[in-house]
């Protein structure tokens, strides 16, 4: 195999990874009201890491983000079980979501809805399962 | 009037994709389908962008920035692929 310079491909990653998961975050917030969600923001999330993991390598993926994907799983999967199982403290059916107006400094007075803490499970559900699957993949002989 | 403009530009955008998709199944070379599919996602973005602006809704454009972010993480597979023999190394660096 011949020895190549990747130097565009690295820059270009660099920048455009941090849009993705801007965007991705965007996505994950704004899905309440607009099209998005946990799910798509997930994805995207992945997509902004699989990018890094076209231009760079497995290694270097590992040294930087030294994440056990299958944890984040489990961990993903705690959080929506535990948001559900939260609303049997206030003597309410099982999934039952609650939201209220808090008076936040910097952004005014913002709506907070448990379905967000939810969603944050799915998305860490989906980036989870996205990686570990193409993680394994990769790493096969 | 704008119904017909978007109209007008929806044909000619759709026959461009014939177009496209001619190369795509004729493509003498691997690196040809490649450029072809790249550019079907890039026509595929302009049809969702008229097709919204015929609807007159804005719920649409996300998926406009989700198809170019795909179409290029993807392009950028394909020539890694063609390149190296891999799409994910272990260490570059051996």
């Amino acid at each position: 195999m011949k020895k190549t310079n990747d130097v565009i491909l690295q820059t270009v990653t660099k920048i455009i990874s941090f849009i993705i998961i801007l965007f991705s975050i965007h996505l994950f917030f704004a899905g309440h009201y607009t099209p998005g969600g946990g799910f798509i923001g997930g994805l995207m999330t992945a997509a902004a890491l699989v990018l890094l993991l076209l231009s760079y390598d497995i290694k270097t993926m590992n040294k930087i983000l030294p994440f056990d994907y299958k944890r984040m799983t489990a961990i993903g999967l705690l959080i929506a079980v535990l948001t559900a199982a939260g609303a049997l403290l206030f003597n309410v059916p099982f999934f039952t979501h609650a939201y209220d107006y808090f008076d936040i400094p910097l952004l005014g007075e913002t709506s907070l809805h448990t379905a967000v803490l939810f969603d944050i499970g799915v998305y860490l559900v989906v980036i989870g399962i996205t990686m570990t699957i193409i993680q394994t993949i990769g790493e096969s002989e | 009037m704008l119904d017909i403009v978007v109209s007008i530009a929806l044909i000619a955008v759709v026959l461009s994709m014939i177009g496209i998709v001619y190369r795509v199944i004729k493509g003498p070379s691997t690196a040809d389908r490649v450029i072809a599919l790249d550019s079907l996602g890039i026509s595929l973005i302009s049809v969702i962008g008229l097709v919204s602006i015929l609807l007159r809704t804005s719920v649409f454009l996300e998926v406009i920035l989700l198809l170019g972010i795909l179409a290029f993480i993807g392009t950028v597979a394909f020539s890694k692929f063609i390149e190296k023999g891999e799409i994910i190394q272990r260490d570059r660096h051996k």
